[in-house]
C-alpha cells in the first residue's frame, strides 16, 4: 500500500447523505476478479444524470470527495474502495461513514475523515472553486481560506496509511500468540475445530425447520 | 471471572480474544469463515501473490449464490450447464479453483446442498452459537440469529481471516431492541424488522452490535430470528445477536456440521452460560410493542422508508429535516409514486419470493398458503427462488412448488437471483417489484427498478392481486 501523509487538491463538493456502496459501484461492476479498472463504473447511476458533479471537468481526478452522513452504507463491497481509489480520491470526508466502509477505506490508502456537518458543509462550500487539505500528520482539514478542522483517527490506522504497511504482514508475526489461543481453544471449545467437513456429510433433513 | 454482569457481545467477544493492544483494539479470532464468489478472487489473488498459505482451511467454506442463473443448471448427467455470462462465468471458476488450490471446503454449484451463503451456514449446523462467523457479505449478521458473532468484512480482510484466522477489531457498542408483546395476525418477522429499522433509521445502529430480546423474539422459530438478525445491516448495526436457546438447540441438533456425542453436550453446556447476564448494561436501549406493528413495506428507497400496509405514501413536505425532504422527493420520484396515494393502490408487475431473508423454508411455507388456490394476477411476473437446494427438496416434498407452479408463480434453482442485480434475473427499467429481499436502493433489482421490500405472504397476496395488498385480507378465507 502507498504511503499517504497529505491529501492535498480539488475536491468533490458533494454533500449527500446515505450514500450506499451500491451507488458508489454498482452490482455489476463486481464480476470482475481483480482490484484495478473500477472507477469507469462509479458513480454510474450519478453521472447517467446531467450536470453530475463527477462528470464536471473542474473536479475531474480530485482526490478528495466531501459526503454526508452514513457514506458507504449497504453491502460490504470493497470494490466501492477500489473504485474510489481507481478514480483517484484518497480521502472522503463526511460527518460519519458505515463501519464496514471505513474499514475497506483504510486497507486501500484512503483516508476517511469524521468531521462535523457545520464544518462539512463549510468544506461543501470552498471546495466549489478552492482546494482542500487533508494532513494526517497533523491530522487537519484546512483551506487556502481560515478554515482549520481538526479530525480523530485510530493510532493504529494512522500508523497503516502514513507507512503503507501490511496488516496481514503485522498480524502473522503475531503467530505464536495465534497458536497459544488454537490450543487453548482446542482444549475448551473442541466443536470449533472438529467440525465435519463438506466431503460426505449426510445432508437428509438438514433443510427441515 | 469478573463479577459485572455482561451482555452476550461481551462474552463472546472475551472468548475470542487473541491479545488486546493498547489502544483498546484487539485480535479475535474467527471461527468461522464462509466464502462466496464475489468478494473472494482478489483475497486468493493476494494470498498467492505474497506466497501466504491458508492457515485453517477446515475453518472455512466456500459456495457460489450471487452470480449462479436460476434456470435449471445441470445437463440429464448433472453437470454444470455453460453460464452464458463470461464475467459470472470466469468468477465461479476462479471460485472453484481457488479452493481447491488452498484446501477449502466447496459446495459446488451441482450440489444439493449449494445456496445462498447466509441460507447454508445454518442449515449444515456450520453456524454455532458463541462462535466469530465472517464472511465477505454485509448480510453475515443473519447468524446472529443462532447467537453467533457474525459480520461482514470487506476483501481485504477476507484475505487477512484466510491467512490468519484472526481479524484486527475494535469492540463496538451495544444496542438491545426489545420487542414486546405477541404479533397480531399477519405480522411477520419481516414486519418486525422493517418496522425496527424505521423506528432507528438506516444508520441507527452504526457502531452498534444490536441484541434483539423480548417475548416475540423469544417466540419466534429460527428461521424468524434468522430474518431480523438479517437486516441488521439495514439498521446499519453490523452484526445482530439473538441469545441461544432451546429453539436454538433443537435447530441445531443433528445438522450434518453440528458437533455431535460428546462434544454436543460440552457445546450446549457451554452455550447455555451466553446469555446477557440480569442487570447486563447496554450502551442504547430501543423498545417496540408488537401490537403497533402491522405488516409492513417500504415506499421508498432506503429500509428505514417503511409504512403499514393500510397506510399511504408519505408527503416528503411534512419531514422535518431538510436533507430528508431532498431525498424523500428523490426517493419519490424514481419510485413513481405520489404522496397521499394510499398504498394499497399501488399496482405492481413482479413478485420476488427469495433473498437471504426470506428463503428458508417456513417463508415459502407462509407464501404458499396464500398462493394456495388462487391465480397469479395478469401481467404480473412472480418468482419464487428457494434459498437452498435442500429448501428446494423439502418443499418439494411437501408439494409446494405445485401449489406455486398451480397458481402461475415460477419455481427456480436456488442462488441469489433477484435480489441485486448481478445475475440474469432482473427487474426491467421504471418496473415495479414487489420482494422479499433487503434492499430497496436505487438500481440494486437492475437498473431503473422500483422495489417494495415486503414479507413472503405479502409478496404472496401482492402477486395474486396485482398491486401492494393487505395480507389479512386474503388470510382464512379463499375467493
Ligand atoms: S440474497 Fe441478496 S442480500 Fe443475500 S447474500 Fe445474496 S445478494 Fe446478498
Amino acid at each position: 500500500m502507498q504511503p499517504v501523509t497529505v491529501v492535498t487538491g480539488t475536491a468533490y463538493p458533494w454533500g449527500a447523505k446515505n450514500v450506499d456502496t451500491d451507488v458508489i459501484i454498482p452490482a455489476h461492476w463486481l464480476k470482475t476478479i481483480s482490484r484495478t479498472g473500477l472507477g469507469r463504473g462509479a458513480f454510474e447511476t450519478v453521472r447517467a444524470q446531467p450536470d453530475n458533479i463527477f462528470d464536471n471537468p473542474r473536479y475531474a481526478g480530485s482526490p478528495v470527495l466531501i459526503a454526508g452522513d452514513n457514506f458507504g452504507c449497504g453491502s460490504s463491497r470493497e470494490h466501492a474502495a477500489w473504485a474510489l481509489a481507481d478514480m483517484g480520491v484518497r480521502a472522503v470526508i463526511a460527518p460519519s461513514f458505515s463501519d464496514i466502509f471505513s474499514g475497506n477505506a483504510f486497507k486501500n490508502g484512503i483516508v476517511p475523515v469524521v468531521l462535523p456537518q457545520d464544518a462539512v458543509d463549510r468544506l461543501v462550500e470552498v471546495a466549489k472553486d478552492q482546494p482542500v487539505t487533508v494532513d494526517l500528520e497533523t491530522m487537519t482539514v484546512t483551506t487556502p481560506f481560515q478554515d482549520r478542522f481538526p479530525f480523530e483517527l485510530d493510532s493504529f490506522r494512522r500508523q497503516c496509511l502514513m507507512e503503507g504497511l501490511d496488516e496481514i504482514g503485522l498480524t502473522l508475526a503475531r503467530d505464536t500468540a495465534i497458536s497459544k489461543f488454537e490450543g487453548a481453544m482446542a482444549e475448551h471449545r473442541p466443536w470449533i475445530e472438529e467440525r465435519r467437513g463438506y466431503e460426505g456429510v449426510v445432508v437428509e433433513g438438514a433443510g427441515r425447520t | 471471572m469478573s463479577s459485572r454482569p455482561q451482555t452476550l457481545y461481551e462474552k463472546i467477544w472475551a472468548a475470542h480474544v487473541v491479545e488486546r493492544r493498547d489502544d483498546g483494539t484487539c485480535l479475535i479470532y474467527i471461527d468461522r469463515h464462509l466464502v462466496h464468489e464475489v468478494t473472494s478472487p482478489q483475497a486468493f489473488e493476494g494470498l498467492r501473490v505474497a506466497g501466504r498459505r491458508v492457515r485453517r482451511p477446515e475453518l472455512t467454506l466456500a459456495v457460489p449464490d450471487h452470480n449462479l442463473p436460476t434456470t435449471p443448471r445441470v445437463d440429464a448427467a448433472g453437470r454444470l450447464l455453460p453460464i452464458a455470462d463470461k464475467e459470472s462465468a470466469a468468477q465461479l471458476d476462479a471460485l472453484r479453483r481457488n479452493t481447491a488450490e488452498f484446501g477449502v471446503d466447496y459446495i459446488d454449484a451441482t450440489a444439493a446442498e449449494q445456496g445462498i451463503v447466509h441460507v447454508v451456514g445454518p442449515e449444515l449446523g456450520f453456524t454455532l452459537p458463541g462462535t466469530t462467523l465472517v464472511c465477505g457479505d454485509s448480510h453475515t449478521s443473519a447468524h446472529g440469529a443462532l447467537g453467533a458473532l457474525a459480520f461482514g468484512i470487506g476483501t481485504s480482510e477476507v484475505e487477512h481471516v484466510l491467512a490468519t484466522q484472526t481479524l484486527l477489531l475494535s469492540p463496538s457498542k451495544t444496542m438491545e431492541i426489545r420487542v414486546d408483546g405477541a404479533l397480531g395476525f399477519g405480522v411477520s418477522a419481516k414486519d418486525v424488522i422493517l418496522a425496527i429499522i424505521g423506528k432507528i433509521g438506516a444508520a441507527g445502529g452504526t457502531g452498534y452490535v444490536v441484541e434483539y430480546t423480548g417475548e416475540v423474539i423469544r417466540n419466534l422459530s429460527v428461521e424468524g430470528r434468522l430474518t431480523i438478525a438479517n437486516m441488521s445491516i439495514e439498521g446499519g448495526a453490523r452484526a445482530g445477536l439473538v441469545a441461544p436457546d432451546e429453539t436454538t438447540f433443537d435447530y441445531i441438533k443433528g445438522r450434518p456440521m453440528a458437533p455431535a456425542g460428546a462434544d454436543w453436550d460440552r457445546a450446549v453446556a457451554w452455550w447455555r452460560t451466553l446469555p446477557s447476564d440480569p442487570g447486563a448494561k447496554y450502551d442504547r436501549t430501543v423498545m417496540l410493542d408488537a401490537s403497533d406493528i402491522a405488516p409492513s413495506l417500504t415506499w421508498g428507497t432506503s429500509p428505514e422508508d417503511v409504512v403499514p400496509i393500510t397506510g399511504a405514501v408519505p408527503d416528503p413536505d411534512s419531514f422535518a429535516d431538510p436533507a430528508k425532504r431532498a431525498a424523500g422527493w428523490k426517493s419519490l420520484d424514481y419510485m413513481g409514486l405520489t404522496p397521499g396515494t394510499r398504498m394499497q393502490d399501488v399496482d405492481i408487475g413482479h413478485v420476488f419470493i427469495g433473498s437471504c431473508t426470506n428463503s428458508r423454508i417456513e417463508d415459502l411455507r407462509a407464501a404458499a398458503s396464500v398462493a394456495d388456490g388462487r391465480r397469479v394476477a395478469d401481467g404480473v411476473r412472480a418468482m419464487v427462488v428457494p434459498g437452498s437446494g435442500l429448501v428446494k427438496r423439502q418443499a418439494e416434498a411437501e408439494g409446494l412448488d405445485r401449489i406455486f407452479t398451480n397458481a402461475g408463480f415460477e419455481w427456480r434453482e436456488p442462488g441469489c437471483s433477484m435480489c441485486l442485480a448481478m445475475n440474469p434475473d432482473k427487474v426491467p427499467p421504471g418496473e415495479r417489484c414487489a420482494s422479499t429481499s433487503n434492499r430497496n436502493f436505487v438500481g440494486r433489482q437492475g437498473p431503473g427498478a422500483r422495489t417494495h421490500l415486503l414479507s413472503p405472504a405479502m409478496a404472496a397476496a401482492a402477486a395474486v392481486t396485482g398491486r401492494l395488498a393487505d395480507v389479512r385480507d386474503l388470510m382464512g378465507a379463499k375467493s
